[in-house]
């Protein structure tokens, strides 16, 4: 017999490539397995919720753990174009290994039932404008979510 | 084995096997078995847990070249 759904939550607070992919990758399986998932979207986490996912980036300053063809100094890696050129290796691969892209993990989501919440607070702090993201999100306070994450089973904050 | 519907997941990596898997299930009656072939390693342990977690039995997994070989059926 059915049990109750299992529960994830998930805080995403960062908006660069790297840090774009846990949140998304972890709740589309977890939908996958069953579970009921939400993802509440704050401060840096909120562009990730934008129309076009195209600006997001990697930076390779002060990232001393990403991997690099050659060794990079920090004076490099300041350099005008070294984020866009660091952005740019990183999509490459990701096409290259069959990952799935930012756009098509988030459509997933969507489709999966994730719900998608912004945090309001975050959005008056950058002045953003609803406009500017997707349909079909929700938009809420720490509250809220504290609601969702207090009964759930797994909670975690990216 | 026989199969009902076929799922080519060559050359995508987690969680993208198991996704698919899952919206090609639900095309499926209860009964019916879909075969996935998958190039990812890590979907071999992702298959089983998948089966776990949502009570589709895992019916077989074989490795055939390159290729991951896997049979579900859905519950």
């Amino acid at each position: 017999m059915e049990n109750q759904p299992r529960k994830m939550a998930i805080i995403a607070s960062k908006g660069t490539l790297d840090m774009a992919y846990p949140p998304l990758i972890l709740a589309t399986t977890a939908a996958a397995l069953g579970y009921e998932v939400q993802i509440f979207f704050t401060f840096y986490g909120l562009q990730l919720l934008r129309r076009d996912l195209s600006h997001i980036k990697i930076s390779p300053l002060a990232n001393p753990a990403m991997p690099m063809p050659v060794p990079m100094p920090v004076m490099v890696s300041m350099l005008p174009g070294m984020e866009s050129m660091a952005t740019m290796m990183m999509k490459q691969k990701i096409k290259k290994h069959g990952v799935a892209s930012l756009d098509e993990l988030r459509s997933l989501c969507l489709e999966a039932d994730v719900k998608l919440i912004a945090c309001q607070m975050t959005i008056d702090l950058f002045e953003f404008d609803k406009s500017e993201f997707i349909d079909g999100i929700a938009y809420g306070g720490a509250a809220t979510f504290l609601e969702f994450a207090g009964q759930a089973d797994i909670t975690l904050f990216i | 084995m026989n199969f009902d519907k076929e799922l080519d997941a060559r050359g995508l990596s987690c969680p993208l096997p198991i996704l698919k898997t899952k919206k090609a299930l639900n095309d499926l009656v209860s009964g019916q078995v879909l075969k996935v072939v998958a190039t990812d390693p890590g979907s071999v342990k992702d298959m089983q847990a998948f089966a776990n977690q949502t009570g589709n039995p895992l019916l077989s997994t074989a490795e055939e070249n390159k290729d991951y070989v896997f049979f579900l059926k859905k519950k």
